[in-house]
C-alpha cells in the first residue's frame, strides 16, 4: 500500500508515539514502583492498604512500557537492537526485577501466611531494582552508551535519581490515596523525596550538557536559549510551590490530595521535554537519527492507522478505570 | 564456557523464555471463557455453585495472567537484546503484528482485567460480565496475532525482498497465511483441553480429599464433558494441521516420523532411535504403510524423506519424539475422558471409581506437555531457518557473548523454577481452601454505598 502521508513524517510522529508511551509508563509505574519501594517503611495492614492502591491498575501501567518498547522494536528495529544489546545486563536484572514484583503482587496474597513476608521482599527489592534498572539505562542512553567512568559515575547518580523520583510520585500517589495517619506519612516521604529528585533533576540537567557538546550547543545558543528558558523556571517554580503546598496540612474532606499527584505529573513531563528536545532528531546520540532507523513507510503507515484509532480508546479506557476505582483505597477486611 | 557456542545459548534462553511464558497463556486464552460460562451460568440460574467455582477459578485466572504478563515483557526485549538480526531483516512484517497484538490485545485484557477482579462491586452486573467476556476475547485475539506471526515464519508469503530487507506487498495474505488457520485453531484447542483436563484435575484433587461441595462436582463435569468433546475435535484438526505441514514444510514431517527414504509403502515408525550420523533408525518397530496410509491416505503413497534435504533439515530426535509425548498424551486424553464422560452420563458423577480421579489427577498438568511438545515439534522443526527460507536462525543472533548470555540464562532459569513451584504451591493451595479460600471482601468500597452481599469477587493482594 502507498503511504496516506508524507514519508518524512511517519518516523516524526512514532517518535513522538513513543515518547508519549514512556512519559506515560514513567509517571503511571512510577507511581506504583514508588509505592512498592515504600511499602519497606510500613508494616502488615498499612502495608496491604498500600498495595491494595495500586492493584487494579498496576497491570495496565505496565502495557505503556511493553507498548513504547513495543513502538521501539516495530518503527525503528535498527536502533532496537543496538540499544538493547549495549544495555544487556541492565535489562535483564530490569526485566528479572519486574517479574519478580509483578507476580508478588499475587503471590503475597494467595501463599501461605508464614510465606508472605518473602513475597513483600520479593516485591520491594523488585521495585527498588526495576528503578535502578532504568534509571541506569537512562544516564547510558542520555551518554550515547560511553564507557568512560565518569559516564559510569553519571549513570548510577542518574539511577538513584530515578529512584528518588519514583519514591516521590510514589508518595504523591498515597497522599491522593489514603487517609489518616498514613496520608500524614505519606506527605513526610513526599517532602522529603522533592528536594531528593529536584537535587537529582538539577545535577543531571547541569551535567548533561557538560559532558556532551552537541546537547550543550543546543541549549545555550541565542535564539533558543529564551524560549527553552520556561522549562527550568517552570519547573523550579513547581518544586517550590509544592514544597510549600505539602507543609501546610491537607484541607477539610481531602479536597486537594490530588494536587501533589498531578504536579509531580507535571514536573515528570517537564524533564521529559528537556530529554527529548536535547534530543531530538537523533535515536542514539550523534550516531543514528530516527529516519535512518526507521521501518519501510509501508509498514510504518498500516501500524499509524491501527495506532490513530486504537490509542484514544486505550487512553479512554484507562480513564475509565481510574474512575472506576477512584477515591480512597479502604482497609481490607473479610466479611 | 569457550566450549559453548552462543548462538546455541541464545536458543536455550529463548526456548526457556518462550517455554515458561506459553505456560500461563494456554491456560488463560481458554480460562477466560471458562470463566465466562460460569458466570452466564450463575446469572441465568442464581445458583451460587457456579459462583463458587468463579470465585475460585477467577483466581487462578488471575495469578495465571500475572506470570503471562511479566514473562511476556520478557519476550518483547529478548528480541533486541539476543536476535537484532530478526527484526533488521523481517522487521517490516514482524513489527505490525506485533504492534496490532499490544495495540488491539494487552491493553483490552490489562484494563479490564482489574475491572474483572477488583470491579464487581463497583460496576453493574452486566458490566462486569461484559469486562469478563472482552478480557477472554482480549487473551484470544492476542493469540490470534502472535500464531499470525508465527505461522508467517514458518510459511512466509505476501512480501519481496529489496535491498536484503523483506517489505511486506499483501497484508491479507501475511496474516492468513497457509499454515495461519490451522495452527490457531490446534492452539486455541489445546488451550481448551488443557484448562480442561486443569479443572478436572484440580476439581478430582478436591473430591477425593473431601468432596468438595457441589461447586466442585459442577466443575469436575463440566471439565470431563468438555475434554470429551474437544478431544476428538482436536484430533481431526492435528491430522490436517500435519497434512498442511507436509504440503509447506515437508523436511519437518519426514523429521517427525523419522523416515529417512522418499518412498511409497513408508512404515509408521512406533518407536525407534534415530540415528542422525548414520542416518537410520536404530530398533525400530513399524506398522507397514502406516505412514503412506495416514499422510497420503493410500498405502502406495510416496512420503518425502529427510535424505532429499541433506543438510537442510531440522535435528531428528527431539522432533520424532516430541511428536510421540504429544500424540501419545492425546490418545490418553480421549480414553480418559470418553471413559468419565460415559460414566457421569450413565450413572452420576458419585459413582465415579476413585482410581479413575487419582488417574486425572495425574493428568492435572497433560495438557501443559502436550503443548510444550507439540510447540517443540513444530519450532524446532523450523530449523535452520528463523524464517523459512528467508532469514537462517544463525544469521539473527546478536554480538552479546557467551559469559553474558550464560549468566543472564542461569538467572532466568533460577527465578522461573521457583515461580513454576510457587504457581503449582499455590494452585493447590487455593483447591484445597476452595470458596474459603480468601477473598469476599471489599475493595475498594463503592462512595456512599454500605458494603453488602454484593461483594467483589477478588482480593488480588491481600492475605
Amino acid at each position: 500500500m502507498t503511504p496516506f502521508i508524507d514519508p518524512w513524517w511517519l518516523p516524526v510522529i512514532f517518535a513522538g508515539l513513543m515518547g508519549l508511551s514512556i512519559l506515560l509508563y514513567v509517571v503511571l509505574d512510577g507511581y506504583d514502583l514508588g509505592v512498592g519501594m515504600l511499602t519497606r517503611l510500613e508494616k502488615d495492614a498499612n502495608r496491604d492498604l498500600m498495595v491494595a492502591s495500586i492493584g487494579p491498575f498496576w497491570d495496565a501501567n505496565e502495557t505503556w512500557l511493553v507498548l513504547g518498547i513495543g513502538l521501539l522494536l516495530v518503527a525503528f528495529p535498527v536502533a532496537h537492537g543496538l540499544i538493547l544489546t549495549q544495555l544487556y545486563l541492565p535489562v535483564v536484572l530490569m526485566l528479572v526485577a519486574l517479574i519478580l514484583r509483578g507476580v508478588s503482587f499475587e503471590f503475597r496474597a494467595k501463599a501461605p501466611p508464614e510465606q508472605k513476608h518473602r513475597w513483600d521482599a520479593a516485591f520491594f527489592y523488585g521495585s527498588l531494582i526495576t528503578a535502578l534498572c532504568q534509571g541506569y539505562m537512562l544516564g547510558a542512553y542520555v551518554l550515547g552508551f560511553d564507557q568512560s567512568l565518569s559516564s559510569i559515575l553519571f549513570c548510577l547518580l542518574a539511577a538513584l535519581g530515578l529512584v528518588a523520583g519514583y519514591l516521590f510520585v510514589g508518595a504523591c500517589w498515597l497522599v491522593y490515596k489514603v487517609e489518616g495517619d498514613l496520608q500524614k506519612r505519606a506527605v513526610r516521604w513526599a517532602e522529603v523525596t522533592l528536594w531528593l529528585t529536584a537535587l537529582a533533576m538539577a545535577i543531571i540537567s547541569i551535567a548533561t550538557p557538560l559532558l556532551s557538546e552537541r546537547i550543550f550547543a543546543r541549549w545555550f545558543r541565542l535564539p533558543e536559549i529564551i524560549a527553552l528558558l520556561p522549562i527550568p523556571i517552570a519547573s523550579a517554580t513547581l518544586f517550590a510551590g509544592l514544597a510549600i503546598f505539602l507543609r501546610r496540612p491537607l484541607r477539610e474532606k481531602d479536597e486537594l490530595s490530588w494536587v501533589p499527584l498531578a504536579t509531580a505529573g507535571i514536573l515528570f513531563a517537564l524533564g521529559f521535554v528537556g530529554i527529548a528536545y536535547s534530543f531530538y532528531p537523533y535515536l542514539i546520540a550523534d550516531r543514528l537519527d530516527i529516519w535512518q532507523a526507521a521501518a519501510s513507510p509501508e509498514s510504518l503507515s498500516i501500524i499509524l492507522i491501527g495506532a490513530l484509532f486504537v490509542l484514544p480508546v486505550i487512553l479512554g479506557y484507562s480513564v475509565l478505570a481510574h474512575w472506576i476505582f477512584r477515591g480512597k483505597a479502604t482497609h481490607l477486611s473479610y466479611e | 564456557m569457550d566450549a559453548l557456542d552462543p548462538l546455541i545459548l541464545a536458543r536455550i534462553q529463548f526456548a526457556a523464555n518462550i517455554s515458561f511464558h506459553i505456560l500461563f497463556p494456554t491456560i488463560t486464552i481458554a480460562l477466560g471463557w471458562a470463566l465466562l460460562g460460569f458466570k452466564l451460568a450463575y446469572n441465568r440460574t442464581k445458583d451460587v455453585a457456579w459462583m463458587d467455582a468463579y470465585r475460585l477459578w477467577v483466581k487462578v485466572f488471575a495469578l495465571s495472567f500475572a506470570m503471562g504478563v511479566v514473562s511476556g515483557i520478557t519476550m518483547s526485549f529478548q528480541f533486541g537484546t539476543n536476535w537484532p538480526g530478526y527484526m533488521e531483516k523481517v522487521g517490516n512484517v514482524a513489527g505490525p503484528l506485533l504492534a496490532y497484538e499490544v495495540l488491539t490485545a494487552f491493553f483490552l485484557e490489562a484494563v479490564f482485567l482489574g475491572i474483572m477482579l477488583f470491579g464487581f462491586s463497583r460496576v453493574p452486573n452486566w458490566v462486569h460480565t461484559l469486562a469478563t467476556c472482552l478480557v477472554a476475547g482480549g487473551t484470544t485475539l492476542s493469540a490470534f496475532w502472535i500464531i499470525a506471526l508465527n505461522s508467517w515464519m514458518q510459511t512466509p508469503v505476501g512480501y519481496e525482498i529489496r535491498d536484503g530487507i523483506v517489505h511486506a506487498t499483501d497484508w491479507w495474505a501475511i496474516v492468513f497465511n497457509p499454515s495461519m488457520p490451522y495452527r490457531l485453531t490446534h492452539m486455541l484447542l489445546a488451550s481448551a483441553l488443557t484448562v480442561s483436563f486443569l479443572i478436572a484435575g484440580m476439581s478430582a484433587w478436591r473430591w477425593l480429599k473431601d468432596g468438595g461441595g457441589e461447586g466442585v462436582r459442577r466443575t469436575l463435569k463440566a471439565a470431563v464433558y468438555a475434554a470429551a468433546l474437544l478431544i476428538p475435535v482436536q484430533i481431526f484438526v492435528g491430522d490436517m494441521h500435519g497434512l498442511n505441514t507436509l504440503e509447506h514444510q515437508p523436511q519437518k514431517v519426514a523429521a517427525m516420523e523419522a523416515n529417512w527414504e522418499t518412498q511409497p509403502h513408508t512404515p509408521l515408525i512406533l518407536f525407534a532411535i534415530p540415528d542422525e550420523k548414520a542416518r537410520t533408525n536404530h530398533l525400530e518397530v513399524a506398522v507397514p504403510s502406516g505412514a503412506s496410509l495416514i499422510l497420503k491416505h493410500e498405502a502406495a503413497g510416496v512420503v518425502p524423506g529427510l535424505n532429499d534435504y541433506r543438510g537442510n533439515h531440522p535435528p531428528v530426535a527431539p522432533l520424532f519424539w516430541g511428536f510421540r509425548i504429544m500424540v501419545g498424551l492425546g490418545v490418553l486424553m480421549l480414553a480418559i475422558s470418553w471413559f468419565g464422560a460415559f460414566t457421569i452420563w450413565r450413572r452420576g458423577i458419585d459413582s465415579l471409581p476413585r482410581w479413575y480421579a487419582r488417574a486425572l489427577v495425574a493428568m492435572t498438568f497433560a495438557g501443559w506437555v502436550a503443548t510444550l511438545a507439540g510447540w517443540y515439534v513444530t519450532e524446532i522443526g523450523r530449523q535452520p531457518w528463523l524464517v523459512t527460507g528467508v532469514l537462517k536462525t544463525a544469521d539473527a543472533v546478536g554480538p552479546v557473548g557467551s559469559m553474558m548470555v550464560a549468566s543472564s540464562l542461569t538467572l532466568y532459569l533460577a527465578v522461573y523454577a521457583v515461580l513454576l513451584a510457587a504457581y503449582i504451591a499455590v494452585l493447590y493451595r487455593l483447591a484445597r481452601l476452595g470458596k474459603a479460600a480468601p477473598d469476599d471482601k471489599a475493595m475498594f468500597p463503592i462512595p456512599g454505598a454500605a458494603p453488602g452481599p454484593a461483594a467483589p469477587l477478588e482480593e488480588g493482594v491481600t492475605p
